[in-house]
């Protein structure tokens, strides 16, 4: 039971992280697709710095200095988007797409090159972080706790404080909604945009991050994160662009995600005599049955997925 | 010397292959009400534009209080204490009617908004002008006249001396002008300076003190209102005469062309019916207008009529054929013509250019389709040029403009030259002169007279009353989806139809369907 809680907590942190991100961006008004190609990246970012930091730093150190490698390197990749996107006007979804391709693809290129370039003979895509990643942890009693998932409530407090009580929320959302009233104020909407892509970025970094801790301590490039992005989506969409819904949203998921893991442990669970891997298709089932039922009444902010163009009135 | 609020002396601002301001001079004084008039692309937006910064100035100054100023972005004009209400308004819909008024201007502590402050100022400023609004209402759930009046908080909460009103009364109901007016007196009254554009003479006469008027760009005159005339300033913007009244040969009925029985169209708002046992004849050589307050049914017997909803009840005979249950397509080759209410939702496909918008009602017969089925662009280009000649529809790059990028105006002429070449037996024509501007609106008036001469029936639908009782031989009242009054627009006054339309008066109509 209590395994379930601390799988549960840990892959929710994941996609409250993520959702939040492209919660961020979508308020922006950007469509971010592209988040599990972000996750990928962030997560390679973090993986190295684990594993190239030296084993005898201290435990505050090492989090900081990883959760900063993955945030910027999903910046960083997520600033591709924001250029085309924003810049140069691109199809948002297009450009999402790209990203989910590049993504794991340069994250399995690169670790392999890593790899062969230590050992002739080593092609695997594997980095393992065992040492590092120790200091994410702490146990309280048999409950393994992550610090990520602290981290991952304090993401979203902060997020709902800045989406409803700053200037920088109110302004972020207007260029979600109707950029041209915003522009019409004085607001420079690209900047908004970008802003929010980044943010999309730095989350959803920190969240694929986050995925390739959750329990393991070497992770395999070619899996990529398994649609946690495309999961994300689905929660930030069940969450209605709410930061409040997409924490709930993301708590429901995540058991659904756990259970997959852990149902050997209930006896009511092994009775169903089911096939371990449908416990495993469980989440992106529920996703599916999930959006055709909430997508209906929609409540995506009005301008999303539109380039801004100043011109147009 | 008299004191500017701001001047505009000697603009000229030119575009590719026009002058669009070429040396116009606009000088408001404090705290009148100044009209800008202007027929559509008379430069009155493109001199906007110029005083917001969204355009710079080639020649010219602009001076506030005496002094030259330059204006690069709406920001610079914002901080010189000049706002504006736009025709279409800028309002996030999923916002509180406060945070549309504080955004880009919040106060803030530390980054966290300072509601309660915001509130208090709205409030006062509320109270002050008398612009009642509910604060916390969602601008999505609120009337049109309320979200003006949020825009004009707008203004006034960032303490803007000079007040722009683009087209303000376009999309309000006839009390909220009022209203409207009400206010922009109040406003004058307590030190504001408005410029107010627009392109309605009756609501000029009504408040405003001083008139600069504009036609293809260039500078008119200025004049007082008080020394004025609707007429004289029709005559200014238009450059000639124009005819208020419009001239009509005696009616020569001929044929039914159009026999509605007991028709009934379902509502989609409601559980009532839209239409509710409608029945009426349009004959040859008649305008038959159906007058009433919108929202009353007109949409959706129009939707009936030209197959758009299907009838819940009745029977409708075009020609003597039974064209009930007909589908659109054969409506429409069997001798009816529509120019819709909504020219960007029905009338036109606005991505298309103006000669596959022109061809639309036919580019499926011979003449345009080979029988392979490709496209005989030639004929169709010809075709389009000969009906932009004929209707003169001006755009920007003739048969291949962007219908997007033409005027409102020109839109509608081209509409009206689809519609009308196909040669129609019976013209229905929904709101044609809608949101056009005096010129427009007597070609318009003019082109369905010349359809009834020609013997054809018009059924024409309105909400502007001077134009019921101008342009029609015989008017049905509709209240409520049904017809409440039939009437000789000879023999009835405006009050009396006004009474009639909402809803306080009815008689059964002695010969309708005779």
């Amino acid at each position: 039971m209590i395994l379930l809680l601390q799988y549960t907590l840990i892959f929710a942190s994941v996609l409250v992280l993520v959702a939040l991100g492209g919660c961020f961006s979508e308020h922006s008004g950007v469509i971010n697709i592209g988040l599990e190609g972000i996750m990928v990246m962030g997560a390679l970012g973090g993986a190295l710095t684990m594993k190239y930091l030296p084993p005898d730093l201290n435990a505050a150190l090492v989090i900081l200095i990883v959760i900063l490698a993955c945030v910027v390197v999903g910046m960083l990749f997520s600033l591709l988007l924001g250029v085309a996107a924003i810049r140069f006007n691109a199809d948002q979804t297009l450009v999402g797409t790209a990203l989910n391709l590049l993504g794991p693809a340069a994250a399995v290129v690169l670790v392999r090159a890593i790899n062969m370039a230590e050992d002739i003979n080593n092609v695997s895509t594997t980095v393992a972080y065992g040492t590092a990643k120790k200091a994410f942890t702490t146990n309280i009693g048999s409950f393994e706790f992550n610090w990520f998932m602290l981290v991952a409530l304090l993401v979203l407090i902060a997020s709902y404080i800045v989406l409803y009580k700053t200037r920088f929320g109110l302004r972020l959302c207007a260029c979600g909604e109707h950029p041209q009233a915003a522009d019409s104020v004085g607001i420079n909407v690209y900047k908004m945009r970008y802003a929010g892509v980044l943010i999309s970025g730095a989350l959803g970094g920190l969240g694929g991050l986050v995925y390739i801790t959750a329990g393991v301590s070497e992770w395999k490039f070619e899996n990529g994160v398994a649609g946690f992005g495309f999961l994300a989506l689905a929660v930030m969409i069940f969450g209605q662009w709410k930061p409040i819904n997409i924490g709930l949203a993301a708590l429901l998921f995540g058991l659904f995600r756990a259970l997959s893991n852990v149902y050997t442990g209930f006896d009511v669970l092994v009775a169903l005599n089911l096939p371990n891997t449908v416990y495993n298709m469980l989440p992106y089932i529920i996703s599916l049955i999930v959006l055709v039922f909430v997508s209906g009444k929609s409540k995506a902010p009005k301008a999303e997925g539109i380039p801004y163009d100043k011109g147009q009135r | 010397m008299e004191q500017y609020a701001i001047e505009m002396l000697h603009i000229t601002k030119k575009f590719p292959g026009i002058i669009a301001n070429d040396d116009i001079t606009l000088q408001l004084k404090k705290g009148e009400i100044h009209a800008l008039l202007g027929e559509n692309g008379a430069g009155k937006s493109t001199l906007m534009s110029v005083l917001f910064g969204l355009y710079q100035l080639e020649e010219g100054e602009i001076r506030k209080d005496g002094q030259t100023v330059t204006i690069h972005d709406p920001n610079d004009a914002n901080a010189l204490g000049i706002g504006m209400v736009h025709q279409h308004f800028k309002l996030v819909e999923c916002f509180s009617v406060l945070d549309n008024i504080i955004l880009g201007a919040e106060t803030t502590r530390g980054g966290f908004l300072q509601k309660a402050e915001a509130r208090k100022k709205v409030m006062a400023l509320s109270e002050q002008y008398g612009l009642s609004v509910d604060p916390d209402a969602i601008i999505e759930d609120i009337t049109v006249g309320m979200q003006q009046r949020t825009e004009i908080l707008k203004m006034l909460y960032r303490d803007n001396e000079i007040l722009i009103f683009d087209e303000p009364t376009a999309v309000l109901t006839p009390q909220e002008i009022q209203e409207l007016m009400t206010i922009m007196k109040n406003l004058a009254a307590e030190g504001k300076s408005i410029l107010f554009i627009t392109h309605k003479l009756a609501e000029i006469m009504q408040v405003a003190d001083r008139c600069t008027v504009l036609r293809k760009g260039k500078y008119i005159g200025t004049v007082d209102i008080k020394d004025s005339t609707p007429e004289s300033l029709s005559a200014m913007m238009v450059g000639r005469d124009v005819n208020f009244v419009v001239e009509k040969a005696p009616v020569e009925l001929g044929d039914v062309v159009l026999d509605v029985q007991h028709m009934t169209v379902a509502s989609k708002h409601h559980k009532n019916n839209a239409v509710n046992d409608v029945s009426f004849q349009v004959r040859r050589g008649e305008i038959v207008c159906i007058a009433g307050i919108d929202g009353n049914g007109q949409t959706e017997l129009v939707y009936g009529l030209s197959g758009l909803e299907p009838l819940k009840g009745g029977k409708i005979t075009m020609n003597g054929v039974d064209i009930t249950h007909l589908p659109i397509r054969k409506r429409l080759t069997n001798g009816m013509s529509h120019i819709p209410e909504d020219r960007h939702k029905h009338g036109l496909v606005l991505d298309y250019t103006l000669e596959d918008n022109i061809v639309l009602q036919r580019y499926f017969e011979p003449e345009f389709t080979s029988p392979m089925g490709f496209l005989k662009r030639k004929n169709i280009r010809s075709y389009a040029e000969r009906l932009i000649e004929q209707y003169d529809v001006r755009s920007g790059q003739g048969p291949i403009t962007k219908a997007r990028s033409m005027s409102g105006g020109n839109q509608q002429k081209a509409i009206i030259a689809r519609e009308i070449d196909k040669n129609p037996e019976l013209l229905i024509a929904v709101q044609p002169t809608r949101g056009l501007d005096v010129g427009a609106i007597e070609y318009i008036h003019k082109q369905l007279v010349a359809q009834r001469d020609a013997g054809k029936g018009v059924l024409l639908v309105s909400l502007e009353l001077d134009e019921v009782m101008n342009v029609s031989d015989r008017i049905l009242v509709l209240y409520e989806g049904e017809i409440v009054g039939e009437f000789d627009p000879k023999q009835v006054s405006v009050e009396e139809l006004g009474l009639y339309m909402a809803g306080s008066k009815r008689k059964e109509a002695q010969d309708r369907a005779n």
